[in-house]
């Protein structure tokens, strides 16, 4: 049961179904969003480009785990549906349409394309599913490889032009700063809201017990094909911001290996709460980036190893932390932090 | 209401089921009605076909031959999740709830069929949405309220006692607002205590709530307090129907039980 504040009573059922329950929650929150859009004018740009990668990465896993953790459905497609949002807005740009405009257009695409390859979930569950959905892993990147090289561009893939709105060009990573963590903010509230209302139960409802979903009126089918078009909106989405964010999009960028990183985010962030992807992804992309750093070093302590181990580095410890993750904490971060959470609010009595 | 008047029309009616599973024969030629406002129990030892029965008005099993008519529509050629839209709603015997979800959202989500907000208000929860999860967050605490699970309201399902969880997966039928409601053995595994306020919980949404009910029980001395007619199966056959006194005193009900305790 949730522990709350002392003195913050349900009034009415409005103020116990909202987010935020009491003015200090409010302030908090001020505080938090202002320190994150003041950021760019004091962290350099390195920093900015970490938290940039880190925020579309939220993006997409905020997606999966609609999917994975409210509706329990696998999918082995994140990346290749990032990539049909990338692709979108790519060529959409190319013929003139401004990025402000190609953004939801891609999420639709991505929702879309994400829906057909959802179809499987009629009839197919778990494993079969997964195999399933790792189709659009192959088709799709295949697809953009090989299909009218006039548009995609093949295997080198496409450039595209910085963001513009009037004078303003958004071609660093303090400008693009922006966009994408003002999507990130808006993905995490409708997440956080799509939880808490009539479609996420309904969503839950068949994770947690398909057939009493049924005879409670849930249409199974219909729901999953809601979970799989809106966890590949959010990955078009991401796909889109990445497009405008590299400037230079290849299927390369879209792997199977990639999709693999979404669903470790999910799962060590903590599948089926909204703060499990933001802590999941930041998580992940900070180990990754940590082991990058490290290289250098660890190539001057032992000069016999190869390179080729060195790179592999990164999925090595990503593989590890994975492991670790399943093994001990399979709830995830987000579940940490709530005992966390709970600890402090009772303290100082430590139980 | 009079609930015994052979005039009224049934609310459901059940035409000479047959349901095999390969060589096994869970249901033959079984017919049985529900008439509006009345509890009736099916009844019948172990492997007798009442769940198997249940399942059939559910959608889950469709019986190779017979009809199930309720509400003008053949619930034998229903889907499953229109069969709650019509007015139905269960319990199982070996209680599904939702267990990651808390009492409060399983009885939220059974209000599905009652709500109308789309996927996209639901994304921003604004205004007409907002109003409609609080006008039904209202309904359903009352049944909290009625059946005295305020205290665990906000707990996670999963982790609450069988008792408590076949309360509140009670709730959770309760808060479709059916016409009818089926319990499949709502009293199994309980203590004497927990049986009785269940037993208590029925006749007040019996008579306070004006459903009807048809509960199912493997225990007949159970139902015989609770139900006004009663219906027997044994081996997939129906052997008996009638008032709790006559079936009490029906022979082939008695030899039966009687062979099943003999089995044990
Ligand atoms: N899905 C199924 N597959 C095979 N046999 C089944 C199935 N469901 C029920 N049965 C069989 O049908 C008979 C009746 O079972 P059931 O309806 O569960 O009895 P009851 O609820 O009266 O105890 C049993 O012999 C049972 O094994
Ligand atoms: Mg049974």
């Amino acid at each position: 049961m949730a522990i709350r504040l002392a003195g913050d009573f349900d009034i009415s059922y409005a103020h116990d179904m909202a987010i935020l329950r009491n003015h200090g929650q409010w302030v908090m929150l001020i505080v938090f969003l202002t320190g994150l859009f003041a950021l760019p004018f004091v962290a350099d740009g390195k920093t900015l480009g970490l938290l940039n990668i880190i925020g579309i990465s939220i993006i997409a896993a905020h997606g999966l785990n609609i999917l994975l953790g409210y509706t329990g459905q696998i999918s082995l497609g994140q990346a290749a549906f990032m990539a049909v949002g990338a692709y979108t807005t790519a060529v959409l740009m190319k013929y003139g349409v401004a990025f402000w405009f190609a953004l939801p257009i891609s999420g639709v695409v991505g929702g879309i394309i994400g829906l057909l390859f959802g179809l499987p979930s009629l009839r197919i569950k778990g494993f079969y599913l997964a195999m399933a959905t790792l189709s659009a892993q192959i088709i799709i990147p295949w697809f953009f490889r090989n299909v009218r090289v006039d548009i995609f561009g093949g295997t080198p893939g496409l450039t595209i032009a910085p963001p513009r709105l009037g004078e303003l060009v958004f071609n660093t990573q303090e400008t693009m700063y922006f966009p994408i963590m003002l999507t990130v903010v808006v993905c995490t509230l409708v997440a956080k809201n799509i939880a808490r209302t009539r479609l996420g139960r309904a969503l839950i409802a068949i994770r947690d017990n398909d057939l009493a979903a049924e005879v409670l009126g849930i249409e199974q089918f219909s729901y999953k094909l809601r979970a799989f078009f809106i966890s590949a909106f959010y990955a078009g989405l991401a796909g889109s911001l990445w497009a405008v964010y590299a400037r230079s999009i290849n299927p390369e960028q879209f792997s199977l290996l990639n999709s693999v990183w979404y669903l470790g985010m999910v799962i060590v962030g903590g599948m089926g709460s909204a703060l499990g992807p933001i802590l999941g992804a930041s998580f992940i992309r900070i180990l990754e980036e940590s082991t990058v750093q490290l290289a250098p070093a660890l190539s001057k302590m032992f000069p016999q190893a190869a390179a080729g181990m060195l790179a592999a580095l990164g999925p090595l410890v990503f593989g590890l932390v994975l492991a670790l993750f399943l093994i001990f904490e399979p709830r995830g971060l987000a579940h940490r932090w709530e005992l966390l959470k709970a600890a402090w609010r009772l303290r100082p009595f430590a139980h | 209401m009079t609930p015994n008047s052979v005039s009224t029309p049934p609310l459901l009616q059940a035409e000479n089921l047959h349901l095999f599973f390969g060589g096994l024969s869970a249901l033959v030629n079984v017919s049985f009605q529900v008439r509006p406002g009345e509890i009736l129990a099916l009844i019948g030892p172990n492997g007798a076909g009442k769940t198997s029965a249940l399942n059939c008005l559910n959608g889950f099993y469709r019986p190779q031959k017979g009809h199930i008519l309720f509400a003008n529509h053949d619930l034998t050629r229903t889907p499953t999740h229109q069969i709650s839209r019509l007015g139905i709603a269960r319990t199982f015997q070996n209680i599904a709830l939702y267990t990651g979800m808390t009492a409060l959202d399983n009885l939220m989500a059974a209000r599905h069929i009652r709500m109308n907000q789309s996927m996209f208000a639901s994304a921003l929860y604004f205004g007409a949405a907002q109003r409609e999860e609080i006008a039904h967050r209202r309904v359903v605490e009352e049944i909290i309220d009625f059946l005295e699970i305020e205290h665990i309201r906000k707990a996670t399902v999963g982790a609450l006692p069988y008792g408590l969880r076949k309360r509140v997966e009670l709730g959770r039928a309760l808060a479709l607002e059916p016409r009818l409601l089926l319990l499949d053995e709502p009293m199994a595994g309980m203590n004497v205590e927990e049986k009785e306020d269940m037993a208590r919980f029925i006749l007040d949404i019996h008579e306070r709530r004006q459903m009807t009910l048809l509960l199912v029980e493997h225990d007949m001395g159970l139902v015989m307090d609770i139900a006004q007619r009663v219906v027997v199966l044994d081996f997939g056959v129906k052997i008996a129907e009638g008032t709790p006194s006559e079936i009490k005193a029906n022979p082939a009900v008695i030899k039966a039980y009687l062979g099943e305790a003999e089995h044990k």
